[in-house]
């Protein structure tokens, strides 16, 4: 499985927007441009590595405090400015190492800096834009319910360098007392626990699988065409309801998301009885 | 993760089906519903493999005063027999309230 | 009021904390109305975890509750922090989340109905990582979909606390209570430890977690909007104040210029003592609230 290398965020975000530049005043951990997109102008955001910020804890890639409040303000700017307008598409580029594990975090309550970014990315998406989040390396846990675990629609990349999880192999292997190979071993049987983008994809969250040769160095070519998917399912979340209901009608859902929809089905039927 | 079946005669009809505690390290939670017939079975899930003795022990002891025609459900995660006992007492005592 | 009650006060209190979450959930409703959703005879348990030969909950660790609290409609959604550190899993999230969608759908049709979500967890379930994970972002989805109608209250007393991804959902909730023994924080001090070392985080220093994540400390920065005694009343009373008042006029986690300008203002060169940002974040000194 591939190591965070912290690159591949700045080279999508180049790709779409020519540019790899925070905004005026904001850390130099996240990236944000408005750029065309289809026939829309979309406003990009990135989290990337920063050797110089100012939390200790949060300068290899992590999302920390800064990161997370500063997604949240460029994303209720698009909002904000476009009430009464077109929604403009909202797109997350996602390479992130984990949340920041830090005392200074924890003390400054990095729990709710997280939930802000999430809010305003959900409220976004209430809203009517369309907010689609593009996984080109590393999407765990924490950083990726703060960005962008709350899309309509979520499109992923099917190299060894993309991983969607809960935690780390060497950390979960920690906690849950097993060896790393006994949790490979498990991950074979067990789909969720699987560290494989392509188990992954079989959950039915996944609105698709791209394949690009190498992502650290895709061709012009490769880059038009994922911008054109990143187009249509922008097309295909304006078409849709503005929950998040698909990543149960899929048929990944459909097939291992049985219990889910079991779940679903029984508190509706008791809700209305007595 | 270990599946233990037993089988006990009985003669008392259950009114109320209940439920007790939880599948907590060394705890048990304990299912019991109105069966119909003359036989209460109990169904054992538990994640300590090799106590299939002491499982027997512990319920011959619970079934000598207890006669509910029931099905009892148990989820078990390494109590000791005195736990056992205790949510099998507990579950009787609210399937009788 | 005082932080301490003594003598026969104290001895007559009825801990809440020593309750399991079926009992938690039923104390906070009006009595006789509550009846619980998708219990443990519905047989609806983990598909996941008996393949690692763990044993199943029949409940997955998570009771939905829907009754009248105060006269007014609800739902308790309670996680059982003894059943797999109350982590969320396939099953249990999906109760969760399914809940709060049925309580706003009330809402819409004309029957306002408050979430009270009880958070004693350590976050996503490993043993279902993925399913657990996406559970959690499902749930952030709906409460912030429900709390356009009602509000989402977010209650932890102990012990587990609440951690991991579920923070966020303590994050996103129209009001938080906390008890002096809770903790709210997205990392524990041992994940912390691990990351970055015993000078960032001595997890076994319990004074310095209580400092950082305890209940009266997140009160007293203004993140929780009750600090109530480890007392059944005492507790099912916040709760009640909370579905009467309705919602907030504006949510904590929506206060993104306010937060963004604290965090720029912190001195990153040094760590700091908690009780400082009692002072910057919210005046306050050290005091309970009823």
């Amino acid at each position: 499985m591939g190591e965070y290398t912290g690159v591949r965020g700045t080279v999508w975000f180049r790709a779409f927007t020519g540019s790899a530049s925070p905004m005026p005043g904001d850390p130099n951990s996240v990236l944000t441009a408005d750029a065309p997109l289809g026939k829309d102008r979309a406003r990009f955001l990135c989290v990337v590595p920063d050797p110089h910020a100012r939390f200790p804890c949060a300068r290899h890639g992590e999302v920390g405090l800064e990161e997370a409040y500063t997604l949240a303000a460029r994303v209720r700017e698009v909002v904000d400015s476009d009430k009464g307008d077109v929604k403009r598409p909202i797109i997350a580029i996602v390479d992130v190492k984990s949340q920041a594990y830090g005392r200074r975090e924890e003390t400054a309550a990095i729990f709710l800096a997280a939930a802000a970014a999430a809010d305003a990315y959900g409220s976004a998406r209430l809203a009517g834009h369309p907010v689609i989040t593009l996984v080109v390396g590393q999407a765990l846990s924490g950083a990726f319910l703060t960005h962008g675990y709350q899309a309509n629609r979520i499109l992923a990349f099917d190299d060894e360098g993309v991983m969607i999880h809960a935690m780390h192999k060497a950390a979960a292997a920690r906690i849950t007392r097993r060896s790393v190979k006994e949790l490979e071993t498990l991950a074979k049987d067990i789909l969720p626990m699987s560290y494989d983008i392509r188990d992954y994809a079989k959950l039915g969250m996944l609105y698709k699988l791209l394949h690009v040769d190498n992502p650290e160095k895709p061709s012009p070519q490769e880059t038009q065409n994922v911008q054109s998917e990143l187009a249509a399912a922008i097309e295909d979340a304006r078409r849709s309801p503005v929950d998040l209901l698909n990543r149960l009608q899929s048929k990944g859902a459909l097939e291992m998301r049985k219990a889910s929809l079991l779940v679903r089905s029984k508190l509706e039927e008791q809700w209305r009885e007595g | 993760m270990e599946t233990i079946e037993f089988e006990y005669p009985a003669k008392r009809k259950l009114s109320k089906r209940a439920h007790a505690g939880v599948v907590g390290s060394g705890d048990l939670e304990v299912l019991f519903e109105p069966a119909d017939g003359a036989t209460a079975r109990v169904f054992i899930r538990t994640s300590v493999d090799g106590f299939g003795d002491t499982w027997k022990a512990v319920l011959d002891r619970f079934f000598a005063k207890y006669d509910g025609v029931v099905r009892i459900q148990i989820n078990d995660a390494g109590a000791t027999p005195g736990g056992v006992m205790l949510r099998l007492e507990q579950a009787v005592e609210a399937s009788e309230q | 009021m005082s932080s301490q009650k003594h003598g026969a006060a104290f001895i007559n209190r009825q801990s809440f904390i020593e309750l399991d979450a079926r009992e938690r959930a039923t104390a906070l409703f009006d009595p006789g109305t509550s009846r619980e959703l998708v219990g443990p005879f519905d047989r609806v348990e983990s598909p996941w975890l008996p393949m690692q030969g763990v044993t199943p909950q029949e409940d997955d660790g998570c009771v939905v509750m829907k009754g009248k609290i105060g006269g007014q409609a609800a739902v308790v959604i309670a996680l059982e922090g003894a059943f797999q550190g109350g982590s969320m899993g396939e099953v249990s999230g999906e109760k969760m989340t399914a809940a709060l969608d049925l309580a706003r759908a009330d809402s819409e049709r004309g029957i306002p109905t408050s979430a009270v979500i009880l958070l004693e967890t350590g976050g996503v379930r490993l043993q279902e990582a993925n399913l657990g994970l996406a559970a959690i972002a499902e749930l952030m989805a709906s409460i912030l979909a429900m709390r356009k109608h009602a509000p989402v209250i977010c209650l932890t007393a102990g012990t587990v606390g609440c951690f991991g991804g579920m923070s966020l959902a303590a994050g996103l909730a129209s009001y938080v209570v906390l008890t002096r023994e809770a903790r709210l924080g997205m990392n524990g001090p041992e994940v912390i430890e691990q990351e970055n070392g015993i000078e960032e985080f001595d997890s076994r220093d319990h004074a310095l977690v209580w400092a950082i994540n305890g209940g009266e400390q997140r009160f007293a920065m203004g993140l929780a909007d009750a600090l109530v005694d480890d007392d059944t009343p005492q507790i099912a009373e916040a709760i009640r104040r909370f579905v009467t008042k309705g919602l907030p006029p504006v949510h904590r986690s929506s206060q993104v210029a306010l937060y963004r300008r604290r965090i720029e203002a912190l001195d990153t060169s040094r760590q700091w003592d908690p009780k400082e940002l009692r002072t910057l974040w919210a005046g306050k000194g050290s005091e309970g609230d009823k």
